[in-house]
Order: structure tokens, then C-alpha cells, then sequence
């Protein structure tokens, strides 16, 4: 089918009209991809700037002060960066794996009148916007961790060295785990119906060729579909790595907002995303407090785009393997 | 239908021309007076013919604006900078008052029954009072049980005015917290967690057991939160409603204070609520719109005349009348058209 498409307009004769179409819409396709890149450079250099005297003021201390008093105007971006980190770092642990499970029983396990409502759902979840996220997590989760879960947990695990320092009080309801428990419900969507999709390309023939020898429904899937699938599973998980980074208003709802560096996960705690939000509108021009926000901002540009690169080197190997 | 939908672009027509002929000013700034100003506008609409488009962007932003002359005047809780003042050539003059009020969550404890002292907040603050059976709580309130619970501390995590009245008033009546924290609309704190807003603040002391929290009086009126009675400077213990704040607010020394920046924080007078503040415009001294100023100050000329029943049922003080009478003195004296006579007369 397709060979015949493309053999097709080299047996018409040419119409000068058609060369002319083509370059016009070469450059049209052109201006669009520069456009993209001249628009990220923009922002870079422009947060860059914005940044400067922030970084003239405190230097590369500016990664590693956990301090943000903007009565003696002394800011570090230590505490939003670990916040961000561990939150969304967090986040990929507990969506991952459920993820993975949804995907695999919608597309190897699930009886066929299951799977489209099912898909759909989470689809639909997807879509909703991040503020009810945040209302949800603010009104039902930080409640029900402050008077169920966490006072469970914290007595529990009290006395066992390591988790009781990861899970102490006092009990808020608020705090890091409860944001990365929100965040992973909010990435979950978009790294199941990537897994999902992309799980339906594998060829049938290579499944059923494998559960002919004798292959379990496990073994199908760690030795076909995975390998298979490799490159855009870890998009997919990538994808939502990439928006639970950059999530400001459910992560403000729910983390307790509180400048301090702690180990213990029920602690609170900030994020880049969410402290930039909270700060901008009290910020003057000019003034050292809008230059570390912007600075922040490069900061949280910076991140993603270290992530976005180790996810493209890992991968190298196996795409330039396969085509 | 074609008949109906004639009819319709008549009427809407017929409605923007209504529109455009009301006079538009737009403004931008602090959230804290944004309720009463939208009632003020719904008011002048029809008194006036005046129309605001008021966006509460937060006190810092709308400074940004009026320096860079994008609205026809900002609005912001703390005073400019003097300095600020005098190279962006802006005239400051306040609009209403507000209160800022302390409320808890305890149990079984009814609105006002707790007495609190500005130091006592500061250690609560600080982090050196921890737990509602503190001695210190239990013997200035003799005849409440206090539970053992965790005192849970809740701020404004957003840079906000309220943050800004607050701390001030804390650094004025404790100096261990002026060297530890000290004020502004965002501060360091050094116990307790953050929510977004007057509601987050008050929905967050709602959720938590022993959880103490600042808000405008309005939040606190409204939702029916237990506020907290608190000793002034003159030592007697005051409750918060719009009498201690009109005592308060009469008891400022307005004649005394440059660009009417005047500190309302821990006013003189046995009955004066100490944390008060008032809120302010900025208005450019050398307008580019010369027609859309004048229009601002008649709004507001009006909103002094005719809106303290607006600024009253939203638990708001109006200015005494001495300061509003000054403040129109501002105007004719600073605000001068291209011309070089005043605008406002």
C-alpha cells in the first residue's frame, strides 16, 4: 500500500505548480520547527537574565543554602529543589508499578467488554485539571492521613531505626509523602495509556510465537512486550516525571509549604513549581526576591531537561539497534 | 428567527453603547480590600457612572504596575517606600481599615473564651510554646480547660499584607521575634506549615486540632471561626469586633505620618484591637490620562461619602472623616493635569 503511494506521483508528469507548493510548504514546516527551538531558547536566556543578579549575589551557595528569608534578602534554593526532587522522585515509585499493572491487564488479562470503559476512565483522569487534584487532596487525602494513616504509621513504625526517622510526627496531614501520593494519582493517566498504547503495537505474531513454546503470561511480557516496548515505556514514565516536576497547584494544596529541609517524609516541605507561584505576586521589580524566583525558574528548566537527557542516553543504544 | 436574533444584536448593541459610555478605570493590587472595592464598584456603577476593573494581583504586583503606568492606580497593604514614591511620582492615600484577628482550633473552647498576649503569639510562633497546656496559656486563662494538645501554627505561605500586619505587629511587641524573623508580606518561619490565602489559612486551622492561624477579621466573621481575645498596649484584654477596631483606628497619629504610612499596629486606648492596618492607592502625580486620574479620585471621593455601609457589613473600618478631608486636600494640592491647574476640584 504504502510502496504504491510513493511510486504513484513519479509517473505523472511534473507540474511546476506542485515544486512550488512543495518549497512553500518546506519553509512553512521549517519556520514551525525553528520556531519551537527559538521559543526555548527565548525562555532559557530570558530566565537566565531574569536570574543574574541572584546568581551574582550568592554564586553557586545558591544550589546549596537552604535558607529563603526575604527579611534579611537572603535566598538558597536547596529546600524547593529537594522538595521537588523527592516528591516527584516519590511520585515515579508509586505510579510505576500500579501503571504498569493497569496496562498490562487492560491489553493481556482483561475480558474485551472491561477494557473500554476502563481505558476510557483513564483517559478521563487524565484530563482533569490539576486544582481539583489539589481541592481532592486538600479536603479528603490530608485529613484522612492526618487522622488515620499517618498516627497509624508513625506508631507503628516508631522504634524500627531508619523508617522512624522517614515517618515521624507530628501528624499534620500535610507534608511530602502527601504530595507524592497526589502526584503519582495525577501521572498515573498519562504513564498507563502510554504503557497501554504502546503495548497494543507489539505484533501478535511475536506473543503468540512465545506462549507456543510454552512461555508464561509473565514471561511474554518481561521477554516480548517489554523489550519490545522499551524506549516508550520510559517515554511514558518520562512524560509523567515531566509533569509531576512542573505541578504547582495540588503540590501547594497539600505540602504544608514550609521552608525546611527533613527526612522525614511526613514532614513539609516546598517545591519550585509551588514556592515560585506563592512568592510572585508580593515580588517587586528589581528586587532580589523576583530575581532567585526567576532563578528558581531556571533551576526547575534545568532539571527537566537533565532528566529529559538521561532518559534520551540511556536509551541510544537499543533505538539505534532496532532501526 | 432570523427576526429574534435581529432583535438580539439589537439589544446587545444597545447594551455595549450603555457600556462605553460609563468611565472605565482599571487597577491592580492588593487582595486584602479587593471585596470591598468590587463592592464599591457595583455601587458607583450606577451612583457615579464610574465603572472599576480591579484585579487583585497581590500589593507587589500592583506597584509594578502603577511604576510602569499599566493601570490608572495601584493598590498595596504595606506603604511604599518613600523613596519609590517620590521617583515613580505617586500620591499614597489610604481607603479603609481592616483587622487582623488570631483564630483556634481547640475543642470545646467557644469564640473569645482564650486570652492571648502578643508575646505569648510570638513564642507560639517561635516555637517555644508547644502545647495548649503550656503553664504560660493556663495561668492567663484561669476558668478554661486547656487541652494537652500540640499547638499546630499556620501561616499565609503566599507573600501577603495580612503576613505583613501580623509580623509587624509581633515585631513590635516582641523583640526576639524582630532579631529572629521579623516582618514582611513573607518571612522565615521557623515552626509550623503554610496554606494559600485567607480561606487555606482558615480551612487549614478547621482541619487541624489545635491549630492556631491569623486572618482578616472578615474570613473569621464569616466562616464563624473561635477568634481569640488579645491584650493591647494599654493592658486590657479587648475582643475583636468593629468597635475595639474604630477605637484602634481613631487612637493613629494620621496628622503625624508622612504619605499617610501611618502604623495602626498596638495602638494607645483601653479599647483599641492591636493588630490593625490600613490599606492604599497609588495614584500618579503626572497622569497620562488626565480624564481617567480624575475619574479614580471621584471614585474614590465617592466610596468616602458613600461607602461605609459597603465597607461595615464586610467587617471593614471607613477612615475617620479628618483623614478623608486631608486626603481630598492631597489630591487638589499633588495631582496636576498637563496644564499644570489640578484635576480634582
Amino acid at each position: 500500500m504504502s510502496q504504491i503511494a510513493v511510486a504513484a506521483p513519479s509517473i505523472r508528469p511534473r507540474r511546476t505548480g506542485g515544486a512550488f507548493g512543495d518549497k512553500v510548504f518546506a519553509a512553512f514546516a521549517l519556520a514551525a520547527g525553528l520556531l519551537v527551538l527559538v521559543l526555548l531558547g527565548a525562555i532559557i536566556v530570558s530566565l537566565f537574565i531574569g536570574g543574574l543578579p541572584s546568581f551574582r549575589a550568592f554564586g553557586l551557595g545558591f544550589l546549596t543554602d537552604a535558607d529563603w528569608d526575604p527579611v534579611q534578602h537572603i535566598y538558597g534554593a536547596a529546600v524547593p529543589i529537594f522538595g521537588t526532587l523527592v516528591t516527584s522522585v516519590l511520585a515515579l515509585a508509586m505510579a510505576v508499578p500500579l501503571a504498569f499493572g493497569i496496562a498490562f491487564y487492560l491489553t493481556e488479562l482483561a475480558p474485551p467488554w472491561v477494557r473500554r470503559p476502563i481505558g476510557t476512565a483513564i483517559e478521563l483522569l487524565a484530563a482533569v485539571p490539576s486544582i481539583i487534584y489539589g481541592m481532592w487532596g486538600f479536603f479528603v487525602i490530608v485529613p484522612a492521613m492526618g487522622d488515620y494513616i499517618q498516627p497509624h504509621v508513625i506508631d507503628t513504625l516508631d522504634g524500627i531505626p531508619v523508617l522512624q526517622d522517614l515517618f515521624a510526627g507530628p501528624p499534620f496531614g500535610t507534608g511530602l509523602f502527601t504530595a507524592s501520593l497526589i502526584l503519582a494519582v495525577m501521572v498515573i493517566p498519562f504513564i498507563a495509556a502510554t504503557m497501554r498504547d504502546v503495548f497494543l503495537t507489539v505484533p501478535a505474531v511475536y506473543k503468540e510465537s512465545a506462549y507456543g513454546v510454552g512461555c508464561t503470561t509473565w514471561e511474554v511480557m518481561r521477554s516480548i512486550v517489554l523489550p519490545y516496548t522499551r524506549t516508550s515505556v520510559v517515554g511514558g514514565v518520562m512524560l509523567g516525571l515531566g509533569r509531576a516536576l512542573g505541578e504547582t497547584m495540588a503540590v501547594t494544596f497539600v505540602i504544608g509549604n514550609t521552608n525546611r529541609i527533613t527526612a522525614n517524609l511526613f514532614g513539609s516541605g516546598n517545591t519550585i513549581a509551588s514556592l515560585v507561584a506563592l512568592e510572585f505576586g508580593e515580588s517587586e521589580t528589581g528586587s532580589l526576591k523576583l530575581s532567585s524566583l526567576l532563578a528558581l525558574g531556571f533551576i526547575l528548566f534545568v532539571i527537566s531537561f537533565i532528566v529529559l537527557a538521561i532518559s534520551r542516553l540511556l536509551l541510544r543504544p537499543r533505538v539505534g539497534g532496532r532501526t | 428567527m432570523k427576526l429574534v436574533s435581529t432583535a438580539l444584536a439589537l439589544a446587545l448593541a444597545g447594551s455595549f453603547g450603555t457600556l462605553a459610555q460609563a468611565q472605565q478605570i482599571t487597577g491592580a493590587g492588593a487582595t486584602f480590600p479587593a471585596p470591598v472595592y468590587s463592592a464599591w464598584g457595583e455601587a458607583a456603577k450606577s451612583a457615579s457612572g464610574i465603572e472599576l476593573n480591579y484585579q487583585a494581583i497581590g500589593s507587589g504586583g500592583g506597584q509594578n504596575q502603577i511604576l510602569n503606568r499599566t493601570v490608572d492606580f495601584g493598590a498595596s497593604d504595606a506603604p511604599m517606600a518613600p523613596e519609590k514614591l517620590e521617583s515613580g511620582k505617586l500620591l499614597q492615600f489610604p481607603t479603609v481599615i481592616g483587622a487582623v484577628v488570631p483564630i483556634v482550633n481547640l475543642p470545646g473552647v467557644k469564640a473569645n473564651e482564650i486570652k492571648l498576649t502578643g508575646e505569648l503569639l510570638a513564642a507560639i510562633y517561635l516555637g517555644k510554646i508547644t502545647k495548649w497546656n503550656d503553664e504560660k496559656l493556663v495561668e492567663m486563662n484561669k476558668g478554661v480547660t486547656l487541652p494537652s494538645t500540640a499547638i499546630a501554627p499556620v501561616y499565609r505561605a503566599d507573600g501577603s499584607g495580612t503576613t505583613f500586619v501580623f509580623t509587624s505587629y509581633l515585631s513590635a511587641v516582641e523583640p526576639a521575634w524582630k532579631d529572629a524573623v521579623g516582618a514582611s508580606t513573607s518571612v522565615k518561619w521557623l515552626v509550623g506549615n503554610g496554606a494559600k490565602g485567607n480561606d487555606g489559612v482558615a480551612a487549614l486551622v478547621h482541619q487541624v486540632k489545635g491549630g492556631i492561624g491569623y486572618v482578616e477579621y472578615a474570613y473569621a466573621a464569616k466562616n464563624g471561626f473561635a477568634t481569640t481575645q488579645l491584650r493591647n498596649k494599654a493592658g486590657a484584654f479587648v475582643v475583636p469586633n468593629p468597635e475595639s477596631f474604630a477605637a484602634g483606628a481613631a487612637n493613629a497619629d494620621w496628622g503625624g505620618a508622612k504619605n499617610y504610612a501611618v502604623s495602626l499596629i498596638d495602638q494607645q486606648g483601653d479599647k483599641s484591637w492591636p493588630i490593625l492596618s490600613t490599606t492604599f492607592i497609588e495614584l500618579p502625580k503626572d497622569p497620562k490620562d488626565a480624564a481617567h486620574s480624575l475619574a479614580v479620585m471621584k471614585f474614590f471621593d465617592w466610596a468616602y461619602t458613600n461607602g461605609a455601609k459597603q465597607a461595615i457589613d464586610l467587617q471593614y473600618v471607613p477612615l475617620p472623616q479628618t483623614v478623608q478631608d486631608a486626603v481630598r486636600a492631597s489630591w487638589k494640592a499633588e495631582i496636576k493635569g498637563p496644564d499644570g491647574a489640578p484635576l480634582y476640584k
